[in-house]
């Protein structure tokens, strides 16, 4: 049973990844970067199955921090939009080395 | 009581530097230029007043020794000083009948020199600076000569060594005058590291550094090869300090400084220091009987060598320089053959006509100079050329110049007469029958080296006494060279200046009787023998053996040594009759002699200029280069680069930094998981 959930998590992470690394789009990276964290979470959860409680509180805790940072992340994808007039993160390109 | 009045002894010169030397270092800060011109009664009193009182001290502990002669020996000792291991150095000193003569000459004839000094230097801007280096030079030779062991021996050398560079090159801003002090300084670095080396063999060799302790495990030792080599050793420190050959050529060039300086360090007390330490080392030199031969050819070849330049030199103060070297000459024959009464009775002699010399010479120097000065004249003061007939102005140096004069030449009574006269008696007494004799110098027996130092030393006597009087008679007889407008301007120098002249002419009239040979009934006989006898006596019988020489011979070498000084006065007479030309009409005087063998251009081609061209080129090609590339060009373009690398790396391309991320926690997965 744990197994599985944690195949299931470990699928769910690397979809992450590789969105977040082949994406240009910035709500897609910050889609993926979600599905990561949940993707934690769930082995979080598996796993406290079988120790203790500690993976349930953590669960909580990564909940509430991914809340409010989709909540400052959109906030900053919205200002974004309005200053440059996109989200595509390939042409955010205005520092060069 | 003793420990006290060392203690005084020392730190009264010590305060005078401290003191006159805040005066020449805030003095200035505080109102600029020509301060010390306003602080002038001050100095004055500080200056000479700290080595008059350290005279005192001096005399007291020199009664004090005379209450009880059988225990004159006293060593104090006034903490640790290099406790490392069983390496234990302790600041000590020790008063003993050598250490009391030298202290009485020092402060003596230093008392002297420092009033004279008062006269000579009132018009310099750098009065104070002056006194504090003179203070300076007396506190360190009294540690010299006061020091219980080598160490403290040798904060004294090279303490001196440092007060001598500070005064050759007092008139800094002139390039030749630093150039001079710098001159000093390296020489006599390379006999410090003789004295560095047979130090280290002592220590290596005895465990021990003081000279008791030392003394009596090498005496045990005599003989022995390492004896030896710590004598040989000894004798290039002492070789360096008392310009023998060949790191004689500092002396000449000291000359630089002021003519006071040159009569106190380089005539009377700090180049006498080699001396000393032969005397104070002699149960090391007398338990290496080829050192001392050594020392006795060395000495031997200085003085003929330095005499034949002396012949031909115009500078007055040049003449007195080449004469130093030869006179410390003749005092290392008397050292060097076993005659350490001898040799230290010429040391004290010296000190006093030779003192005298150069204080006239400098007296001299000082008319000369205000006369030009007067009439702005660029012509050189210390010429002899540019002298002559000046016992007609400046009477009461003239007197004391003969005087002095007659002394170096050997004329009886005077000082130099005796303490000349012993060297070579003793040295031809000891060429005979002596363990001296016996031994013998690369194959070279010893009696051979003792004759042929005896015939140098009175063919020196006939050198001494031609050069000397041809100074005193262009100088101060004849008819007077300087100028018309400058004759009026010629004056005897203030009584400041001549007050010590005349004292020290008087001591060279009377010093002689501080040790009369039995031969010219005239006194007591031999007190400095007598006196010095158990500190250097069974070292002398242990070089002399028994031998004594009769009083026939005896009579006959006192004959030779007063007929030479005649003929040689009468050979520059009858030379320096006719009048010569002044310096600007002479022609350049080109003689070897007057080159001084051109010795001078031979070191700076053979070492000089090898050393500084390969310093040059380290410098130049290796170091400057090298720092040039490391630091700077190598770090424009670390930092370069790194801001390269930097700014390629953080570009602005989110999908970069993301790969960059995964790539780095991949990275530490594996470290983690794999290890």
């Amino acid at each position: 049973m744990i197994s599985e959930a944690l195949i299931v998590s470990a699928i769910l992470f690397v979809i992450g990844v590789v969105g977040v690394l082949t994406r240009r789009n910035a709500i897609i990276l910050f889609m993926c970067a979600e599905l990561m964290l949940n993707a934690v979470n769930l082995s979080f959860v598996a796993l406290a199955k079988m120790h203790n409680v500690t993976g349930h509180v953590f669960v909580v805790m990564v909940m509430t921090i991914a809340a409010a940072e989709a909540a400052v992340g959109l906030a900053i994808l919205i200002s974004v939009y309005r200053h440059f007039g996109t989200v595509d993160l390939s042409s955010l390109r205005t520092l060069r080395g | 009581m003793i420990p006290t009045l060392l203690g005084v002894l020392i730190l009264l010169p010590i305060l005078g530097f401290l003191a006159n030397g805040s005066i020449a270092f805030f003095g200035k800060r505080a109102e600029g230029d020509g301060a010390t011109t306003a602080r002038h009664p001050l100095v004055t009193l500080i200056g000479p007043g700290v080595i008059l009182a350290a005279f005192g001290v001096a005399v007291a502990l020199f009664l004090d020794m005379q209450r009880a002669p059988e225990q004159a020996l006293h060593i104090v000792r006034y903490g640790q000083w290099m406790p490392v291991g069983n390496l234990v150095i302790d600041w000590s000193l020790q008063l003993d009948q050598l250490s009391i003569l030298m202290v009485l000459v020092i402060t003596g004839v230093g008392s002297l020199i420092h009033l004279f000094s008062i006269g000579y230097m009132r018009d310099d801007a750098s009065y104070a600076r002056y006194f504090a280096y003179l203070n300076l030079f007396v506190a360190f030779m009294l540690v010299l000569v006061l020091g219980a062991s080598y160490p403290v021996l040798f904060v004294g050398w090279e303490g001196v060594g440092l007060a001598s560079y500070l005064l050759i090159g007092f008139w800094f801003s002139d390039k030749a005058n630093a150039e001079a002090g710098k001159k000093a300084f390296v020489v006599n670095r390379v006999g410090d590291f003789g004295f560095l080396v047979a130090m280290f063999l002592i220590w290596v060799t005895t465990q021990k550094l003081d000279f008791i302790g030392a003394h009596a495990a090498l005496g045990a030792m005599a003989g022995t090869p390492v004896v030896l080599a710590i004598a040989l050793f000894l004798f290039i420190g002492c070789a360096g300090k008392s310009a023998q050959l060949p790191l004689y050529i500092w002396l000449p060039d000291a000359m630089a400084g002021p003519t006071p300086v040159s009569a106190l360090i380089h005539a009377a007390t700090m180049v006498t220091a080699g001396v000393y330490l032969v005397a104070r080392a002699a149960p090391i030199f007398s338990g290496a009987p080829e050192a001392s031969l050594v020392i006795t050819a060395v000495g031997a070849l200085t003085a003929l060598f330095a005499a034949t330049i002396a012949l031909r030199q115009w500078d007055i103060k040049k003449v007195l320089a080449y004469s130093t070297v030869s006179q410390l000459g003749y005092m290392f024959v008397g050292v060097g053959s076993g005659a350490y009464t001898a040799g230290v009775f010429h040391l004290v002699t010296h000190a006093f006509f030779k003192a005298l010399l150069f204080l006239g010479a400098g007296s001299v120097i000082h008319a000369m100079h205000h006369a030009y000065h007067h009439t702005h004249r660029d012509e050189d003061p210390q010429d002899l050329r540019n002298m002559g007939g000046l016992a007609k102005y400046m009477p009461a140096t003239a007197v004391a110049m003969t005087l002095a004069t007659l002394a170096i030449a050997g004329i009886p009574p005077l000082a130099g007469f005796f303490s000349k006269d012993e060297i070579l008696a003793s040295v031809f007494a000891r060429a005979h029958g002596s363990p001296l004799a016996s031994a013998s110098l690369l194959g070279i027996p010893g009696s051979t080296v003792l004759y042929g130092a005896y015939a140098v030393g009175v063919l020196t006597a006939l050198l001494t006494a031609i050069y000397m009087t041809r100074m005193l008679l262009l100088a101060f007889y004849g008819s007077n060279r300087t100028g018309e407008a400058e004759q009026e301007m010629l004056h005897e120098a203030p009584t400041i200046m001549t007050a010590p002249v005349l004292v020290l002419g008087a001591l060279t009239v009377v010093g002689g009787w501080l040790n009369l040979p039995a031969l010219i009934p005239l006194g007591p006989v031999g007190l400095l023998e007598h006196w010095l006898e158990p500190v250097v006596g069974s070292s002398a019988s242990r070089l002399a053996g028994a031998g004594h020489l009769d009083h026939r011979t005896e009579t006959i070498l006192v004959a030779v040594a007063i007929t030479v000084a005649v003929v040689g006065i009468v050979i520059a007479l009858l030379r320096y009759r006719k009048p010569i030309a002044d310096k600007a009409h002479s022609p350049v005087d080109e003689s070897v002699l007057a080159r001084a063998y051109h010795v001078d251009g031979l070191v700076d081609a053979i070492i000089v200029r090898p050393i500084s061209a390969f310093a040059n080129i380290v410098l130049t090609r290796g170091v400057e280069t090298g720092i040039d590339r490391a630091f700077s060009a190598g770090g424009s373009m670390l930092s370069r680069t790194a801001a390269l690398v930097g700014s390629k790396l953080q570009d602005g391309d989110v999908g970069k930094y993301a790969w960059l991320l995964a790539a780095g926690a991949l990275a530490l997965l594996a470290a983690l998981t794999l290890s």
